[in-house]
């Protein structure tokens, strides 16, 4: 005899112990700690924090290890996280100008105030696989320098006074918190930036290798890489000026693209942004490009219909915890929609039969 | 037992009473479509989130809660989102419908008349009932604005031009209280008539972040032509466990061979009817 | 008699360039008046602002609606204008892609404008789809076919009634005729003048060919770098061009 099935609650259960014993492996093998996450996968750490919207090193390392190294899933964990805590209130912006850099780079120009500093890049490394790193050795010990770098000033600062490049109007308008208010369209630079910062990396590295290959192209140089900590600093109104409250690493990207002039404007190089949670170039070069296609129409570009210049399209699928989430969604049940599919699908295969043998029949 | 590291019902009182604000607002404006501040749940957007945030925003320490999945309380996500809040707000849990005062559903309409006093909380995924015709939300929110709804019928007549009937089995467009044209979640079009009741009524989307409702008694036409009237329709057979002639029907495959029966798709409904004596011809 | 539409002033520019200037001219229920130049003379962007595509940067486009009489289109609210838009008001666009649902049937391109004012009945919308394609000479058994498989001079007749199902008053045409081989130009001219006679429509006509002018217009308005030059009867402006301009124009066509 059939009987309905039951048995949703052991289920979960016993998926979920399997789970936990899963994520632990082998127990012949040491256990990871969050500190081994943290320090050896840092740029997985990076991500987690980028695009989950909370600088928390360690949080970021527990959730990777929870998530068993799936890194959508650790921003998923961190978000959740993330948007139960309370909100003390909003820093100052920073300042990167002040940023202590570990590495700057600039396509740009050759030498430059503060110089090119390569710092910890995989850029020059051959990628072979290096058979040694499978043996635990010792910790390689890289040699120290006085490298005397004081002030790096922006490159964009050099060329904005010779007047190549727009200008860039600064505001002191409370930018709109994309986590506090639902998305409305059109939206502004500003939110944007917000969007991407914290986009998915593959996709916004997709969109912007798309307008390198022609789809909205806007010839972009990079005009400046900078990694490196920055304070963050915070008005406390009892005192009556700002503190500092902690330091955050971030990868900005600022990069020069070309720009043809109009009627109105003469010729002058443009810029897209990236500013990205830690050590994060690709993210942060990708989300320069894309930031400088959406602009198309505040700088009277043509719109030729190309992925990376549709706001709307851009922002409404960045997301990867939204995205994955309903994509994810249709493992659920659907019995109900697909039974009455079932019988739409039959009522027309009848009507359809029927018409056949009447067919035949005159 | 509740989880004292959160607030009652996980989420905190200011977002609760954000949320609030669109759900008056949206049942200030039958069908209108509210946008709000959708927060990142700890469950995934696409299982719930948004029937979860109105549900968190609307039950109190007195409720009674109900959750069902596909008509269904045991199914897994049914399950998930039960235990979520008796482990965050504490609050009494049931199967039976009439004795729920706030009931959080996937895809159905309980088959037993909701009450003055009761809330039905559906989970959307896409709220748009315009999005398949027309991807822009800034060309949707123009055309629910204007009006304009020319599209959506022709969306129905493609389909009868084509299959001799309207293509839509589920997820049926209505246009609320004479004015604007509202997805009622994929429930099967056999439920569209129930959207008249007397409960209050609360749409959730929160990937998509916008929460929608429909007043007690609040006129819902589905849409149709004169000459291809909306038919609610479900499997042509009675329940085979308690022999219901008149509630919606999941298909079971019994083997291999081509075997197959009929059940109530809301579990409630038959087990309070087999609990009354009747039985199916499948019924031991 | 009242004029049908109105309109005073009207004129827009792109940044120091102009579009159009201080167009001003009246059109009378059932004229139609053609606007002929070359490209780049602005009677595109006059087009587009008379019919509401375009914000002009000034003057007036007064409309003589059915419920109240005269109004400023421009100072009407965007639901008024777009139910213009559907109601009294047609636009045939040069490419018929442009105005057409191209993933939608014959039938439901005809049927949706009456759709959008409310027509419910499954069988009348099919029934006026079918006149209406036959009006314009597509064979019934195409009202269930897409566009897409149309020809080009096809798919611009389905787009005239898909645009004249729901008798409006104003017709804006864009180069009607434009990007079709010359015999099917001829055909659909015909075709034109046909149904602008038996419906009385007024329409205003944007073409660079004189011969559309001469066959379809009742009056013509000559433009030149954003400004009407001349105005006057189609035959009279053509036949005894008094500007040098439109005697250039004259001369360089052949006479139809």
């Amino acid at each position: 005899m059939y009987v309905a099935v039951k048995g949703g609650e052991r289920a979960i259960d016993a998926a979920h112990q399997w789970l936990a014993e899963e994520r632990r492996g082998d127990t012949d093998v040491p256990e990871m700690s969050v500190a081994q996450i943290r320090e050896q996968m840092r740029l997985a750490v990076n991500r987690v924090m980028a695009e989950g919207s909370l600088y928390d090193p360690d949080l970021a390392a527990l959730a990777i290890k929870q998530a068993r190294g799936d890194l959508i899933e650790a921003i998923f964990l961190i978000r959740a996280y993330r948007t139960t805590l309370p909100r003390f209130g909003a820093s100052r912006p920073v300042d990167t100008d002040a940023m202590a850099v570990e590495r700057r780079v600039s396509a740009t120009f050759k030498d430059l105030p503060g110089g090119q500093i390569l710092g910890p890049t995989f850029d020059y490394t051959h990628r072979l696989l290096d058979f040694k790193l499978a043996a635990e050795g010792e910790a390689p010990v890289a040699g120290r320098a006085d490298t005397g770098v004081g002030h790096v000033p922006h490159v964009t600062g050099f060329l904005n006074r010779e007047g190549l490049i727009e200008e860039q109007p600064s505001s002191d308008d409370t930018p709109p918190d994309l986590t506090r208010e639902p998305l409305e369209l059109p939206a502004n630079r500003a939110l944007r930036l917000q969007a991407l910062t914290r986009a998915d990396e593959g996709f916004t590295l997709g969109l912007a290798y798309s307008t390198q290959r022609g789809y909205a192209r806007n010839h972009a140089f990079v005009g400046e890489l900078r990694i490196g900590a920055v304070e963050v600093e915070m008005d406390i109104p009892e005192l009556g000026f700002a503190i500092s409250i902690g330091e955050v690493t971030l990868t900005e990207c600022e990069t020069v693209n070309q720009f043809k002039g109009s009627k109105t404007e003469p010729p002058q190089f443009t810029r897209g942004y990236g500013l990205v949670f830690g050590q994060t170039e690709r993210k942060a070069i990708s989300m320069a490009l894309v930031d400088r296609a959406l602009r198309w129409e505040e700088l009277g570009e043509d719109n030729v219909g190309a992925p990376a210049q549709d706001a709307e399209f851009v922002l409404y699928h960045s997301d990867n915890i939204q995205a994955t989430g309903f994509l994810e969604h249709i493992k659920l049940p659907h019995y109900v929609d697909f039974q009455s599919e079932l019988e739409l699908v039959r009522k027309l295969r009848r009507s359809a039969g029927a018409q056949d043998l009447q067919e035949a029949a005159e | 037992m509740t989880e004292q590291s959160y607030n009652f019902a996980y989420l905190d009182e200011q977002t609760k009473r954000m949320i609030r604000r669109a759900i008056l607002k949206g049942l200030a404006i039958p069908g209108y479509q509210v946008p709000f501040a959708s927060r990142e749940m700890p469950t995934p957007y696409g299982w719930g989130t948004g029937g979860v945030q109105v549900s968190a925003a609307t039950l109190t320490p007195d409720d009674t809660f109900k959750v069902i999945d596909q008509g269904a309380d045991d199914t897994t996500n049914a399950v998930s989102i039960r235990r979520f809040f008796e482990r965050t707000a504490g609050v009494a849990v049931t199967t039976k419908t009439s004795e729920a005062t706030v009931i959080q559903t996937r895809h159905r309409i309980p088959e037993e008349p909701l009450t003055e006093g009761q809330i039905l909380v559906y989970q959307v995924p896409i709220p748009e009932p315009l999005r398949f015709l027309e991807p822009r939300e800034t060309e949707t929110r123009k055309m629910h604005a204007l009006e304009e709804y020319g599209l959506m019928h022709v969306k129905l007549y493609e389909d009868i031009a084509r299959h001799g009937h309207i293509a839509t089995s589920y997820a049926y467009p209505v246009k609320v209280e004479e004015r604007y044209v509202m997805d009622p979640s994929p429930i099967p079009k056999f439920d569209n008539p129930k959207l008249e009741m007397a409960a209050i009524q609360l749409f959730g989307a929160g990937r998509e972040q916008r929460i929608y409702a429909i007043p007690p008694y609040t006129g819902i036409v589905s849409l149709d032509f004169e000459d291809h009237p909306f038919e609610p329709t479900k499997a042509d057979h009675p329940c085979g466990l308690c022999g219901a002639a008149d509630s919606y029907l999941d298909e079971v495959i019994t083997d291999d061979a081509g075997g197959r029966m009929f059940v109530c798709s809301d579990t409630d409904y038959c087990e309070s009817r087999r609990a009354q004596g009747h039985r199916g011809k499948d019924a031991a | 008699m009242t004029p049908l539409l109105s309109v005073h002033g009207l004129t827009k520019r792109y940044g120091a360039h102009l579009g159009c200037g201080d167009v001003s001219f009246d059109l009378f229920p059932g004229e139609v008046l053609g606007i002929v130049g070359e490209s780049g003379s602005g009677k595109s962007t006059l087009l587009n602002c008379l019919a509401g595509h375009l914000p002009p940067d000034a003057g007036q486009v007064i409309f003589d609606t059915r419920a109240d009489g005269q109004r400023d289109v421009l100072t009407m609210s965007e639901p008024e204008r777009r139910m213009l838009g559907r109601t009294d008001w047609a636009f045939v666009h040069q490419h018929a892609r442009d105005g057409l649902r191209m993933g939608v049937s014959a039938g439901g391109n005809v049927g949706e404008r009456l759709m959008a004012v409310g027509a419910r009945n499954y069988g009348d919308i099919r029934d006026s789809a079918i006149d209406w394609l036959g009006r314009v000479e597509i064979s019934e058994t195409r009202v269930d076919d897409r566009p897409t498989t149309f020809s080009g001079g096809m798919q611009q007749r389905l787009q005239i009634a898909r645009n004249l199902v729901t008798g409006p008053r104003l017709v804006f045409m864009d180069e009607p005729t434009g990007g079709l081989d010359v015999s099917v130009q001829a055909r659909l001219l015909d075709l034109l003048r046909g149904l602008v006679r038996d419906m009385g429509l007024s329409a205003i006509v944007v073409t660079h060919d004189l011969a559309v002018v001469r066959l379809l217009a009742h009056r013509l308005m000559v433009m030149k770098d954003g400004h009407v030059v001349e105005h006057g009867l189609t035959d009279q402006v053509l036949d005894d061009p008094q500007h040098a301009y439109t005697q250039l124009l004259v001369s360089s066509v052949l006479q139809v």
